[in-house]
């Protein structure tokens, strides 16, 4: 089997089982790190790619149902070169400890910001509050959050 | 890809092509002079550091990135020596093939280890830079100026360390005798420098072993029995290789794994396994309710420390308190994952492990292979905080790659594989007695604890120490564990107070059979020694009619710990004698942690929902002195995110199982603390300059604890003395 995805804006062929979890494809097939393996369960939010801009868990979304979307992972957000607002603010605030979770924290905070640009800190802790942290960095997760919108606002 | 890619050719040249100099068996240093640090056991200098002909050096470290910011610290200390800015500096960790035997990255000694060897050795490689230039230009060494590695003469002569190289002999025992740099003159150590591995991880850069993708990689799984000490009777293999994509399936006794062309294809093949597979159980766990009684009724090493003899008043009140603590998870987000490669003979395994030098160890028993033949490479993990599954999966995916010489194999654990069979952090029990004088001080102090093994890490005992190889055809067992001896400590770590009491005796009852595979968990006993010694200290403030600041205060000469109770308490604006309203509360918890490392207090302020049992803990303050700070903003980094686990482990977490086996799986079945739910934290950091850096990484869990525990008490009026306060228990004490 072959099924065709969009991501990042690049259309690709991957030669997987219509029923493969999103995730096992971003990372294995197309070569993507930034979504990661936490519990396969949609409980930790560590894999977390957007659909059609909305902050969807890939570890149980079957490769067959998001065909016709648009997927956005981390990479399509921007580089060390030209990074975006909201991964320029985790730089900064050196919002992680391992990092492991920031893929998902980032990613559920994009969407966050494209629905509330301007979210208090309530809003923000509220849109990651499926996204699982164990080294304690919440506090800096939620200053960075808050000061990509910030920041946003300027530009 | 945004950040640099995972290179292969980095990592194929460390069987024997790198002449690795130092010593790598502590038994050669008898008779030698003792070397500070972690220079003790790796003499060389060029071990730790080699100047390059471009001007740059390469570092190494045996210490590993565990995202504690690691990394950057020790280079920010070998850059300030050497004069050298951080961007000239590479630093490679944590490779059998190539770096120093630093043991494991654990108990908050790395700065104190590996930064102490870097430190000495970065001075005396400057040294002898300086005495090489010194020659060439026919001046002394005293009239040199250095500055981002370039040696100027007074007549204005220059020379960078790269001109030096030819002449450069760096492969000479250290003598640890050329003084480091007084930290007035520092430019670099004390500075909040960024964490060099951040970038990549905010933009889907390669930074974890998870990520590690080499040329015809093949993915494996592990099938693991219903519970301990099962035995596999038979399952259907044969069903199982004709799936599709399917290369083999490997069987060694108990051990199960499979090893397909692409991940999801193994995941499936390991739920067709685990379906068909039938086993002969092993023991049963014990029975929850009466776990205590259990850990109490097996025999016990007993030991008396901290004893101090003195008369106690006859007319002394006695109180009485016993508190525990359950088995808590790692709960890493990242399920352990390890890649490995066999080839001529010979592997390479890419691992999180804590420690690449005893995983090889337990490796070599396991495959039967001498030490030689295998290399462990250093590439991070998701955060473990202590001993979980990193070990095992290495173990796990160098049996699976014996199948297939030639074709590295990936393996993550599943998250039911993690939960299932991490060693945990023990279950622990503390009873503390106590005598109150009619002056309102403690007279007399009687404290045990019981707890199982705090470290049954690799090489921590003999046998071999790694899950899969207790299941193999030819089984291979662990050895009795051991406990770490004081003052550091295992089980009693932070069992002795650092109060004055004028007498006082503390037992450390350390059962060695452990009906749960239990570890090293950040702290060790520690988190529970001072959830118990600081929330009795309260009880008997309370007894004493002493505000719980004062009555410690009042019990404290060390003027460092002073320092900090006082810090906090202003900090948070304590105010002495303020009641607790029946919903909201305050309460204070302190400790040196190991009694030898870093001083933290810290404040908590909790919510009580009176109605659902729920505790919530919106403010922490928190005082803190490492002795001299390295990395301002790695130090608070560190005390956080310790306060903030602190807080999850002590409102949530317990590892939850039956006589049949664990029945924590999932995130559902172990919560921990979510986003909403976490606290602010305020910190103030007491810099001194004049004192040795001491470690940090779990110097605000205990304290925290202590804070939560006795802002309950102080909000409600009620003490819990079983962890966690969760809302059925909460509830149950409210009444």
């Amino acid at each position: 089997m072959a099924i065709n995805l969009k991501v990042n804006g690049v259309s690709s062929s991957v030669p997987a089982e219509p029923d493969t979890p999103l995730l096992y494809v971003l990372r294995n097939d197309l070569e993507l790190n930034g979504a990661k393996f936490g519990c396969g369960l949609a409980q930790c939010g560590a894999c977390t790619v957007l659909i059609d801009g909305k902050a969807t868990p890939s570890c149980v979304t079957p490769i067959s149902a998001v065909a016709a979307s648009e997927i956005t992972t981390i990479e399509g957000l921007g580089s060390i070169a030209n990074p975006h607002p909201l991964q320029t603010a985790f730089i900064e605030e050196q919002a992680a400890q391992c990092g492991y979770c920031t893929n998902g924290m980032i990613m559920a905070a994009k969407e966050l910001l494209d629905r509330n640009p301007q979210p208090n800190e309530a809003d923000v802790r509220a849109a990651l509050a499926s996204n699982l942290c164990r080294c304690g960095t919440h506090n800096r997760i939620i200053r960075a959050v808050l000061r990509a919108a910030r920041t946003n606002g300027r530009t | 890809m945004n950040a640099p890619a995972f290179n292969r050719r980095q990592f194929t040249a460390g069987f024997g092509a790198l002449v690795v100099a130092f010593s790598l068996d502590s038994k050669l240093a008898l008779g030698q002079e003792r070397l500070p640090g972690s220079l003790q056991n790796n003499r060389r200098l060029d071990g730790w550091i080699r100047i390059n002909a471009d001007g740059t050096a390469t570092v190494f470290t045996g210490k590993v990135e565990l995202g504690q910011g690691i990394l950057t610290t020790l280079k920010q200390i070998v850059a300030e020596e050497l004069d050298l800015p951080l961007g000239r500096i590479r630093l490679i960790s944590g490779d059998t093939g190539q770096t120093p035997d630093e043991g494991q990255t654990a108990g908050s000694q790395s700065v104190e280890n590996s930064g102490t060897a870097l430190r000495l050795a970065g001075a005396e490689v400057r040294a002898i830079l300086l005495d090489l230039a010194a020659k060439r230009l026919g001046v002394s060494a005293e009239q040199l100026a250095v500055a981002d590695g370039v040696i100027a003469a007074p007549d204005g002569r220059q020379m960078s360390y790269g001109d030096l190289v030819t002449d450069l002999e760096l492969n000479r025992e250290a003598s640890a005798k050329v003084a480091p740099k007084p930290p007035a003159k520092y430019k670099i150590v004390g500075k909040s420098v960024a964490r060099s591995d951040i970038p990549a991880k905010v933009t889907g850069g390669m930074s974890f072993v998870q990520d590690i993708r080499l040329p015809g990689t093949l993915h494996g799984r592990v099938v693991r029995p219903p519970r301990y000490g099962s035995t596999l009777d038979g399952v259907d293999e044969g069903a199982v290789r004709a799936m599709p994509g399917i290369v083999t399936v490997v069987r060694d006794g108990s051990f199960l794994g499979v090893i397909a062309e692409r991940e999801e294809q193994a995941i499936k093949a390991r739920e067709a396994l685990r379906k068909s597979a039938k086993w002969t159980l092993g023991p049963e766990l014990p029975d929850p309710a009466r776990l205590f009684d259990v850990l109490k009724s097996l025999p016990s090493k007993d030991a008396t420390i901290g004893v101090k003899q003195g008369s106690v008043p006859a007319d002394a009140r006695r109180f009485e308190a016993v508190y525990t603590k359950p088995y808590m998870s790692h709960a890493s987000i990242g399920p352990s994952c390890a890649v490995a490669e066999f080839k001529d003979g010979k592997v390479t395994v890419w691992t999180h492990s804590q420690g690449v030098f005893p995983l090889r160890a337990e490796l070599a028993k396991t495959l039967k292979l001498p030490p030689a033949a295998i290399r462990c490479v250093h590439i991070e993990g998701s955060g473990c905080y202590g001993h979980n599954g990193a070990d095992d999966v290495a173990a796990d995916a160098a049996l699976l790659a014996r199948a297939v010489p030639g074709r590295p194999v990936r393996l993550q654990w599943m998250r039911d594989d993690e939960f299932g069979w991490e060693p945990y952090g023990p279950a622990m029990m503390m009873r503390a007695k106590a005598a109150l004088g009619s002056d309102g001080k403690i007279a007399d102090w009687e404290y045990e604890v019981w707890s199982n093994s705090h470290s049954t890490r690799p090489q921590s005992t003999n046998g071999t120490n790694v899950l899969a190889a207790w299941y193999l055809a030819e089984p291979q067992k662990m050895g009795p564990p051991t406990s770490p001896p004081q003052p550091a400590g295992g089980g009693d770590r932070n069992a002795i107070p650092l109060y004055e009491f004028p007498s006082q005796r503390v037992i450390h009852h350390f059962v060695q059979d452990m009906p749960i595979r239990v570890s090293a968990l950040r702290t060790l006993g520690a988190y529970a020694n001072v959830f118990a010694l600081e929330s009795f200290m309260d009880e008997l403030a309370a007894a004493a009619g002493g505000d719980p600041v004062a009555f410690r205060l009042a019990h404290m000469k060390d003027p460092r710990a002073r320092a900090v109770i006082e810090a906090v308490a202003k900090k948070a604006a304590w105010k002495e004698g303020e009641k607790g309203d029946g919903t909201r509360g305050r309460g204070i918890g302190f400790a040196k942690y190991k009694n030898l490392a870093c001083y933290v207090a810290v404040v908590a302020e909790v919510e009580v929902d009176r109605g659902n049992g729920t505790v919530r803990v919106p403010r922490t303050w928190a005082a803190v002195d490492s002795g001299l700070i390295i990395n301002p903003d790695g130090l608070i980094n560190q005390i956080e995110g310790g306060i903030v686990q602190s807080v999850s482990w002590t409102l949530k977490e317990e590892v939850r199982f039956d006589p049949g086996g664990i029945l924590t799986r999932d995130w559902a079945s172990y919560p921990i603390l979510t986003m909403p739910e976490s606290p602010a934290v305020e910190i103030e950091l007491i810099n001194r300059p004049g004192e040795r850096p001491l470690g940090a990484g779990e110097g605000s869990q205990g304290p925290a604890v202590a804070a939560v525990a006795n802002a309950f008490a102080h909000a409600t009026g009620k003490r819990i003395r079983d962890l966690p306060l969760h809302p059925e228990r909460v509830k149950a004490a409210l009444g």
